[in-house]
Protein backbone atom coordinates (compact mmCIF):
# COMPACT_ATOMS: atom_id res chain seq x y z
CA UNK A 1 0.00 0.00 0.00
CA UNK A 2 0.96 3.59 -0.42
CA UNK A 3 1.92 4.02 3.24
CA UNK A 4 4.70 1.48 2.84
CA UNK A 5 6.27 3.36 -0.04
CA UNK A 6 9.28 5.43 0.82
CA UNK A 7 9.00 9.20 0.42
CA UNK A 8 11.38 9.07 -2.52
CA UNK A 9 9.23 6.51 -4.34
CA UNK A 10 6.17 8.63 -3.60
CA UNK A 11 7.83 11.50 -5.43
CA UNK A 12 9.44 9.53 -8.28
CA UNK A 13 6.37 7.49 -9.25
CA UNK A 14 4.58 10.43 -10.86
CA UNK A 15 7.50 11.17 -13.14
CA UNK A 16 7.71 7.80 -14.87
CA UNK A 17 5.96 4.71 -13.51
CA UNK A 18 2.61 6.37 -12.76
CA UNK A 19 3.08 9.39 -15.02
CA UNK A 20 -0.35 11.03 -15.24
CA UNK A 21 -0.31 11.29 -19.04
CA UNK A 22 1.88 8.39 -20.18
CA UNK A 23 0.67 5.73 -17.73
CA UNK A 24 -2.80 6.86 -16.59
CA UNK A 25 -3.84 8.91 -19.67
CA UNK A 26 -5.19 11.63 -17.37
CA UNK A 27 -5.46 15.29 -18.33
CA UNK A 28 -5.43 14.57 -22.06
CA UNK A 29 -7.55 17.60 -23.00
CA UNK A 30 -4.91 20.23 -22.11
CA UNK A 31 -2.14 17.83 -23.17
CA UNK A 32 -3.48 17.61 -26.70
CA UNK A 33 -4.83 21.14 -26.98
CA UNK A 34 -2.02 23.45 -25.85
CA UNK A 35 1.16 21.60 -26.80
CA UNK A 36 1.49 23.21 -30.25
CA UNK A 37 4.46 25.15 -28.86
CA UNK A 38 6.92 24.40 -26.07
CA UNK A 39 6.14 27.68 -24.27
CA UNK A 40 2.44 26.88 -24.07
CA UNK A 41 3.14 23.37 -22.78
CA UNK A 42 5.45 24.72 -20.08
CA UNK A 43 2.98 27.40 -18.96
CA UNK A 44 0.12 24.91 -18.84
CA UNK A 45 2.30 22.41 -16.93
CA UNK A 46 3.37 25.03 -14.37
CA UNK A 47 -0.19 26.31 -13.87
CA UNK A 48 -1.50 22.77 -13.41
CA UNK A 49 1.29 21.92 -10.95
CA UNK A 50 0.54 25.06 -8.94
CA UNK A 51 -3.14 24.11 -8.71
CA UNK A 52 -2.23 20.49 -7.89
CA UNK A 53 0.15 21.49 -5.08
CA UNK A 54 -2.09 24.10 -3.48
CA UNK A 55 -5.23 22.00 -3.59
CA UNK A 56 -3.33 18.97 -2.25
CA UNK A 57 -2.12 21.08 0.66
CA UNK A 58 -5.64 22.29 1.47
CA UNK A 59 -7.34 18.94 0.98
CA UNK A 60 -4.86 16.83 2.92
CA UNK A 61 -5.00 19.40 5.75
CA UNK A 62 -8.81 19.34 5.77
CA UNK A 63 -9.16 15.60 5.06
CA UNK A 64 -10.57 14.69 8.48
CA UNK A 65 -12.79 17.71 8.54
CA UNK A 66 -14.68 17.44 5.23
CA UNK A 67 -17.62 14.99 5.51
CA UNK A 68 -17.35 12.12 3.03
CA UNK A 69 -20.73 12.94 1.43
CA UNK A 70 -19.76 16.45 0.32
CA UNK A 71 -16.09 15.83 -0.41
CA UNK A 72 -16.33 16.21 -4.20
CA UNK A 73 -18.18 19.53 -3.90
CA UNK A 74 -15.59 20.72 -1.39
CA UNK A 75 -12.66 19.60 -3.56
CA UNK A 76 -14.06 21.29 -6.66
CA UNK A 77 -14.53 24.61 -4.84
CA UNK A 78 -10.95 24.43 -3.54
CA UNK A 79 -9.56 23.48 -6.97
CA UNK A 80 -11.63 26.17 -8.73
CA UNK A 81 -10.33 28.79 -6.30
CA UNK A 82 -6.71 28.02 -7.11
CA UNK A 83 -7.42 27.77 -10.84
CA UNK A 84 -8.94 31.26 -10.74
CA UNK A 85 -5.90 32.51 -8.82
CA UNK A 86 -3.60 31.02 -11.50
CA UNK A 87 -5.73 32.41 -14.35
CA UNK A 88 -5.73 35.94 -12.94
CA UNK A 89 -2.02 35.70 -12.19
CA UNK A 90 -1.20 34.85 -15.82
CA UNK A 91 -3.57 37.55 -17.11
CA UNK A 92 -1.96 40.17 -14.86
CA UNK A 93 1.72 39.28 -15.24
CA UNK A 94 2.02 37.23 -18.46
CA UNK A 95 -0.67 38.62 -20.78
CA UNK A 96 0.86 37.07 -23.92
CA UNK A 97 0.86 33.52 -22.52
CA UNK A 98 -2.57 34.10 -21.02
CA UNK A 99 -3.91 35.09 -24.45
CA UNK A 100 -2.36 32.10 -26.22
CA UNK A 101 -3.70 29.59 -23.68
CA UNK A 102 -7.13 31.20 -23.81
CA UNK A 103 -9.86 29.11 -22.17
CA UNK A 104 -7.57 26.20 -21.31
CA UNK A 105 -6.38 27.72 -18.02
CA UNK A 106 -9.92 27.99 -16.53
CA UNK A 107 -10.50 24.44 -17.82
CA UNK A 108 -7.86 23.11 -15.39
CA UNK A 109 -10.80 22.92 -12.96
CA UNK A 110 -12.11 19.87 -14.79
CA UNK A 111 -8.68 18.30 -15.40
CA UNK A 112 -9.23 14.79 -14.02
CA UNK A 113 -5.54 14.60 -13.11
CA UNK A 114 -6.16 17.09 -10.30
CA UNK A 115 -9.43 15.73 -8.92
CA UNK A 116 -8.03 12.21 -9.35
CA UNK A 117 -4.98 12.89 -7.18
CA UNK A 118 -7.11 14.57 -4.49
CA UNK A 119 -9.57 11.68 -4.37
CA UNK A 120 -6.99 8.91 -4.64
CA UNK A 121 -4.18 10.38 -2.57
CA UNK A 122 -4.45 13.71 -0.75
CA UNK A 123 -7.72 12.81 0.96
CA UNK A 124 -6.05 9.75 2.51
CA UNK A 125 -2.52 10.91 3.27
CA UNK A 126 -0.76 13.52 5.35
CA UNK A 127 0.32 16.93 4.09
CA UNK A 128 3.98 15.99 3.45
CA UNK A 129 3.22 12.85 1.47
CA UNK A 130 0.46 14.58 -0.50
CA UNK A 131 2.72 17.46 -1.47
CA UNK A 132 5.44 15.03 -2.62
CA UNK A 133 2.90 13.05 -4.63
CA UNK A 134 1.55 16.24 -6.24
CA UNK A 135 5.01 17.58 -6.98
CA UNK A 136 6.00 14.31 -8.66
CA UNK A 137 2.78 14.17 -10.68
CA UNK A 138 3.14 17.85 -11.60
CA UNK A 139 6.72 17.42 -12.78
CA UNK A 140 5.71 14.33 -14.74
CA UNK A 141 2.93 16.37 -16.38
CA UNK A 142 5.26 19.29 -17.17
CA UNK A 143 7.86 16.96 -18.74
CA UNK A 144 5.31 15.32 -21.04
CA UNK A 145 3.78 18.67 -22.06
CA UNK A 146 7.15 20.27 -22.76
CA UNK A 147 8.45 17.22 -24.71
CA UNK A 148 5.24 17.15 -26.79
CA UNK A 149 5.47 20.91 -27.27
CA UNK A 150 9.12 20.74 -28.38
CA UNK A 151 8.50 17.93 -30.88
CA UNK A 152 5.41 19.62 -32.34
CA UNK A 153 7.02 23.07 -32.43
CA UNK A 154 10.18 21.84 -34.21
CA UNK A 155 8.23 19.93 -36.85
CA UNK A 156 5.30 22.35 -37.09
CA UNK A 157 7.04 25.73 -36.89
CA UNK A 158 10.77 24.98 -37.12
CA UNK A 159 11.50 26.58 -33.76
CA UNK A 160 11.98 25.77 -30.05
CA UNK A 161 10.52 28.07 -27.38
CA UNK A 162 9.82 30.58 -30.15
CA UNK A 163 13.45 30.69 -31.37
CA UNK A 164 13.80 29.61 -35.00
CA UNK A 165 16.33 26.77 -35.28
CA UNK A 166 15.60 25.39 -38.72
CA UNK A 167 16.48 27.56 -41.69
CA UNK A 168 14.45 28.68 -44.67
CA UNK A 169 14.90 25.31 -46.38
CA UNK A 170 12.52 23.74 -43.90
CA UNK A 171 8.84 23.60 -44.81
CA UNK A 172 6.82 23.38 -41.57
CA UNK A 173 4.60 20.32 -41.25
CA UNK A 174 1.37 22.17 -40.64
CA UNK A 175 -0.31 18.99 -39.40
CA UNK A 176 1.93 18.96 -36.32
CA UNK A 177 0.47 22.16 -34.86
CA UNK A 178 -3.07 21.05 -35.72
CA UNK A 179 -4.98 18.62 -33.45
CA UNK A 180 -3.99 15.48 -35.46
CA UNK A 181 -0.32 16.27 -34.76
CA UNK A 182 -1.06 16.11 -31.04
CA UNK A 183 -2.66 12.68 -31.34
CA UNK A 184 0.14 11.35 -33.56
CA UNK A 185 2.95 12.60 -31.29
CA UNK A 186 1.29 11.47 -28.06
CA UNK A 187 0.44 8.06 -29.54
CA UNK A 188 4.02 7.48 -30.65
CA UNK A 189 5.41 8.62 -27.27
CA UNK A 190 3.08 6.30 -25.33
CA UNK A 191 3.90 3.40 -27.67
CA UNK A 192 7.63 3.97 -27.07
CA UNK A 193 7.13 4.16 -23.30
CA UNK A 194 5.09 0.95 -23.30
CA UNK A 195 7.67 -0.82 -25.44
CA UNK A 196 10.38 0.31 -23.01
CA UNK A 197 8.37 -0.86 -19.99
CA UNK A 198 7.32 -4.17 -21.55
CA UNK A 199 8.07 -6.85 -18.91
CA UNK A 200 8.95 -9.51 -21.49
CA UNK A 201 11.59 -7.15 -22.85
CA UNK A 202 12.99 -6.57 -19.34
CA UNK A 203 13.53 -10.31 -18.93
CA UNK A 204 15.53 -10.42 -22.12
CA UNK A 205 17.70 -7.67 -20.75
CA UNK A 206 18.09 -9.66 -17.55
CA UNK A 207 16.73 -6.89 -15.33
CA UNK A 208 13.52 -6.59 -13.35
CA UNK A 209 12.10 -3.11 -13.35
CA UNK B 1 -17.73 18.04 16.19
CA UNK B 2 -19.21 14.64 16.90
CA UNK B 3 -22.21 16.18 18.68
CA UNK B 4 -23.25 17.94 15.49
CA UNK B 5 -25.61 16.12 13.15
CA UNK B 6 -24.12 15.11 9.81
CA UNK B 7 -26.21 17.53 7.78
CA UNK B 8 -25.24 20.47 9.98
CA UNK B 9 -21.63 19.49 9.57
CA UNK B 10 -21.92 19.24 5.79
CA UNK B 11 -23.52 22.68 5.61
CA UNK B 12 -20.97 24.17 7.98
CA UNK B 13 -17.92 22.74 6.17
CA UNK B 14 -19.09 23.67 2.69
CA UNK B 15 -20.02 27.17 3.89
CA UNK B 16 -16.60 27.62 5.45
CA UNK B 17 -14.80 26.41 2.32
CA UNK B 18 -16.80 28.69 0.02
CA UNK B 19 -16.43 31.72 2.33
CA UNK B 20 -12.69 31.11 2.49
CA UNK B 21 -12.54 30.73 -1.28
CA UNK B 22 -14.53 33.93 -1.77
CA UNK B 23 -12.18 35.78 0.56
CA UNK B 24 -9.06 34.57 -1.24
CA UNK B 25 -10.49 35.45 -4.65
CA UNK B 26 -11.69 38.89 -3.55
CA UNK B 27 -8.24 39.67 -2.17
CA UNK B 28 -6.46 38.36 -5.26
CA UNK B 29 -8.83 40.29 -7.51
CA UNK B 30 -7.96 43.63 -5.91
CA UNK B 31 -4.27 42.90 -6.52
CA UNK B 32 -4.54 41.74 -10.13
CA UNK B 33 -7.44 43.87 -11.43
CA UNK B 34 -5.48 47.09 -12.08
CA UNK B 35 -2.73 45.14 -13.87
CA UNK B 36 -5.20 43.27 -16.09
CA UNK B 37 -7.03 46.52 -16.89
CA UNK B 38 -3.68 48.13 -17.73
CA UNK B 39 -2.77 45.33 -20.20
CA UNK B 40 -6.21 45.61 -21.86
CA UNK B 41 -5.75 49.36 -22.19
CA UNK B 42 -2.25 48.93 -23.65
CA UNK B 43 -3.49 46.32 -26.14
CA UNK B 44 -6.30 48.66 -27.19
CA UNK B 45 -3.92 51.60 -27.59
CA UNK B 46 -1.50 49.48 -29.64
CA UNK B 47 -4.33 48.29 -31.89
CA UNK B 48 -5.63 51.82 -32.50
CA UNK B 49 -2.06 52.93 -33.14
CA UNK B 50 -1.73 50.19 -35.78
CA UNK B 51 -4.88 51.10 -37.68
CA UNK B 52 -4.57 54.89 -37.36
CA UNK B 53 -0.80 55.49 -37.32
CA UNK B 54 -1.20 59.25 -37.80
CA UNK B 55 -2.98 59.88 -34.53
CA UNK B 56 -1.55 61.14 -31.26
CA UNK B 57 -4.48 60.86 -28.95
CA UNK B 58 -8.03 59.61 -29.00
CA UNK B 59 -11.32 60.10 -27.24
CA UNK B 60 -14.06 57.54 -26.96
CA UNK B 61 -17.73 57.80 -27.70
CA UNK B 62 -20.34 55.17 -26.87
CA UNK B 63 -22.86 54.41 -29.61
CA UNK B 64 -25.49 51.75 -30.10
CA UNK B 65 -22.95 49.78 -32.19
CA UNK B 66 -20.27 49.85 -29.53
CA UNK B 67 -17.49 52.23 -28.69
CA UNK B 68 -16.02 54.49 -31.36
CA UNK B 69 -12.50 55.81 -30.82
CA UNK B 70 -12.06 59.27 -32.31
CA UNK B 71 -8.43 59.71 -33.25
CA UNK B 72 -6.92 63.17 -33.25
CA UNK B 73 -3.50 64.36 -34.41
CA UNK B 74 -1.90 67.07 -32.30
CA UNK B 75 1.60 67.06 -33.70
CA UNK B 76 0.92 70.05 -35.97
CA UNK B 77 -0.18 73.28 -34.37
CA UNK B 78 -3.73 72.68 -35.61
CA UNK B 79 -5.44 69.84 -33.86
CA UNK B 80 -7.34 67.80 -36.43
CA UNK B 81 -9.27 64.58 -36.85
CA UNK B 82 -7.30 61.79 -38.53
CA UNK B 83 -10.01 59.17 -38.44
CA UNK B 84 -12.10 56.93 -36.25
CA UNK B 85 -11.49 53.40 -35.07
CA UNK B 86 -13.91 50.79 -33.83
CA UNK B 87 -13.97 47.10 -32.99
CA UNK B 88 -15.77 44.98 -35.59
CA UNK B 89 -16.94 41.58 -34.38
CA UNK B 90 -18.38 38.79 -36.50
CA UNK B 91 -18.13 35.16 -37.55
CA UNK B 92 -14.99 33.80 -39.16
CA UNK B 93 -14.52 30.29 -40.56
CA UNK B 94 -14.50 28.56 -37.16
CA UNK B 95 -15.32 31.19 -34.59
CA UNK B 96 -15.56 34.82 -33.72
CA UNK B 97 -13.25 37.38 -35.31
CA UNK B 98 -12.52 40.65 -33.51
CA UNK B 99 -11.01 43.24 -35.81
CA UNK B 100 -9.88 46.78 -34.99
CA UNK B 101 -10.85 48.93 -37.95
CA UNK B 102 -9.52 52.39 -38.80
CA UNK B 103 -11.59 54.69 -41.03
CA UNK B 104 -10.65 57.96 -42.68
CA UNK B 105 -12.56 61.05 -41.40
CA UNK B 106 -14.68 61.21 -44.58
CA UNK B 107 -15.58 57.50 -44.19
CA UNK B 108 -14.56 56.63 -47.76
CA UNK B 109 -11.38 54.65 -47.07
CA UNK B 110 -9.89 52.33 -44.51
CA UNK B 111 -6.72 53.45 -42.78
CA UNK B 112 -5.91 49.93 -41.63
CA UNK B 113 -7.23 46.82 -39.91
CA UNK B 114 -5.82 44.55 -37.22
CA UNK B 115 -7.31 41.18 -36.37
CA UNK B 116 -7.07 40.92 -32.59
CA UNK B 117 -8.83 37.62 -31.95
CA UNK B 118 -9.42 34.67 -34.25
CA UNK B 119 -9.47 30.87 -34.19
CA UNK B 120 -9.06 30.27 -37.94
CA UNK B 121 -7.26 27.21 -39.35
CA UNK B 122 -3.54 27.49 -38.52
CA UNK B 123 -1.48 27.96 -41.67
CA UNK B 124 -4.45 28.90 -43.86
CA UNK B 125 -7.03 31.18 -42.25
CA UNK B 126 -4.50 32.58 -39.79
CA UNK B 127 -2.90 34.37 -42.76
CA UNK B 128 -5.50 37.09 -42.10
CA UNK B 129 -3.16 38.01 -39.20
CA UNK B 130 0.27 36.99 -40.46
CA UNK B 131 1.53 34.75 -43.27
CA UNK B 132 4.86 33.15 -42.25
CA UNK B 133 5.12 31.39 -45.65
CA UNK B 134 5.53 34.78 -47.35
CA UNK B 135 8.99 35.68 -46.11
CA UNK B 136 9.19 39.08 -47.86
CA UNK B 137 5.85 40.41 -46.72
CA UNK B 138 4.20 38.30 -44.01
CA UNK B 139 1.57 40.95 -43.35
CA UNK B 140 0.47 41.26 -46.99
CA UNK B 141 -3.17 40.40 -46.33
CA UNK B 142 -4.02 42.94 -43.57
CA UNK B 143 -1.77 45.55 -45.25
CA UNK B 144 -3.99 45.51 -48.36
CA UNK B 145 -6.77 47.16 -46.36
CA UNK B 146 -4.72 50.29 -45.80
CA UNK B 147 -6.27 52.83 -48.17
CA UNK B 148 -8.86 50.49 -49.67
CA UNK B 149 -12.01 52.33 -50.80
CA UNK B 150 -15.41 51.54 -49.36
CA UNK B 151 -17.70 52.36 -52.26
CA UNK B 152 -19.72 50.44 -53.06
CA UNK B 153 -18.09 47.85 -50.75
CA UNK B 154 -14.83 45.92 -50.27
CA UNK B 155 -14.58 42.96 -52.65
CA UNK B 156 -12.32 39.88 -52.45
CA UNK B 157 -10.61 38.86 -55.69
CA UNK B 158 -9.46 35.24 -56.06
CA UNK B 159 -6.06 34.33 -57.51
CA UNK B 160 -5.40 37.71 -59.10
CA UNK B 161 -3.99 41.08 -58.23
CA UNK B 162 -6.62 43.70 -57.38
CA UNK B 163 -7.24 46.21 -60.18
CA UNK B 164 -9.84 48.49 -58.59
CA UNK B 165 -9.40 50.56 -55.44
CA UNK B 166 -12.13 48.67 -53.55
CA UNK B 167 -10.59 45.22 -54.13
CA UNK B 168 -8.31 43.04 -52.03
CA UNK B 169 -6.66 39.75 -52.96
CA UNK B 170 -8.03 36.70 -51.13
CA UNK B 171 -5.89 34.07 -49.41
CA UNK B 172 -5.45 30.90 -51.47
CA UNK B 173 -7.01 28.03 -49.55
CA UNK B 174 -8.76 30.33 -47.10
CA UNK B 175 -11.44 32.00 -49.18
CA UNK B 176 -13.97 31.79 -46.36
CA UNK B 177 -11.65 33.48 -43.88
CA UNK B 178 -10.81 36.22 -46.43
CA UNK B 179 -14.47 36.79 -47.22
CA UNK B 180 -15.38 36.70 -43.51
CA UNK B 181 -13.06 39.66 -42.91
CA UNK B 182 -14.52 41.74 -45.74
CA UNK B 183 -18.09 40.77 -44.87
CA UNK B 184 -17.61 41.84 -41.26
CA UNK B 185 -16.02 45.10 -42.40
CA UNK B 186 -18.72 45.90 -45.00
CA UNK B 187 -21.50 45.04 -42.60
CA UNK B 188 -20.21 46.91 -39.57
CA UNK B 189 -18.98 49.97 -41.44
CA UNK B 190 -22.54 50.33 -42.78
CA UNK B 191 -23.75 50.36 -39.14
CA UNK B 192 -21.11 52.83 -38.04
CA UNK B 193 -22.02 55.17 -40.90
CA UNK B 194 -25.54 55.45 -39.48
CA UNK B 195 -24.30 56.67 -36.09
CA UNK B 196 -21.20 58.64 -37.04
CA UNK B 197 -21.56 61.34 -39.70
CA UNK B 198 -18.69 61.56 -42.17
CA UNK B 199 -16.49 64.59 -41.68
CA UNK B 200 -14.90 65.82 -44.86
CA UNK B 201 -12.11 68.17 -44.09
CA UNK B 202 -9.61 68.65 -41.35
CA UNK B 203 -11.54 71.72 -40.19
CA UNK B 204 -14.50 69.82 -38.76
Amino acid sequence: MSSTLSLKTEFIKGIWKENPVMASLLGLCPTLAVTNAANNGLAMGLATTFVLLSSSLMISALRNFIPHQVRIAGYIVIIATFVTVADRFLAAYFPVISASLGPYIPLIVVNCLILGRQEAFSSRNGIGRSLLDSLGMGIGFIIVLVVLGIIREILGSGSIFGIAILGDWFTPWMVMILPPGAFLTLGILIALANWYNDPSRSKERGTVS
Amino acid sequence: MSKMSLSTRMILVLTLITVLSGGILAGWDTITKPKIAFHRQEALKAAIGDVLPAHDTYTREETEFGTIYIAIATRDSSEHLVGIAFMAVGSGFQGELRIMVGLSPDMTQLTGIKVLEQIETPGLGTKIVVDPSNKQDPYWFPAQFRGVHLSPEIVVIKNAKPTRNNEVQGITGATISSKAVTNILNDQIAHIKTVWPSKGGPES
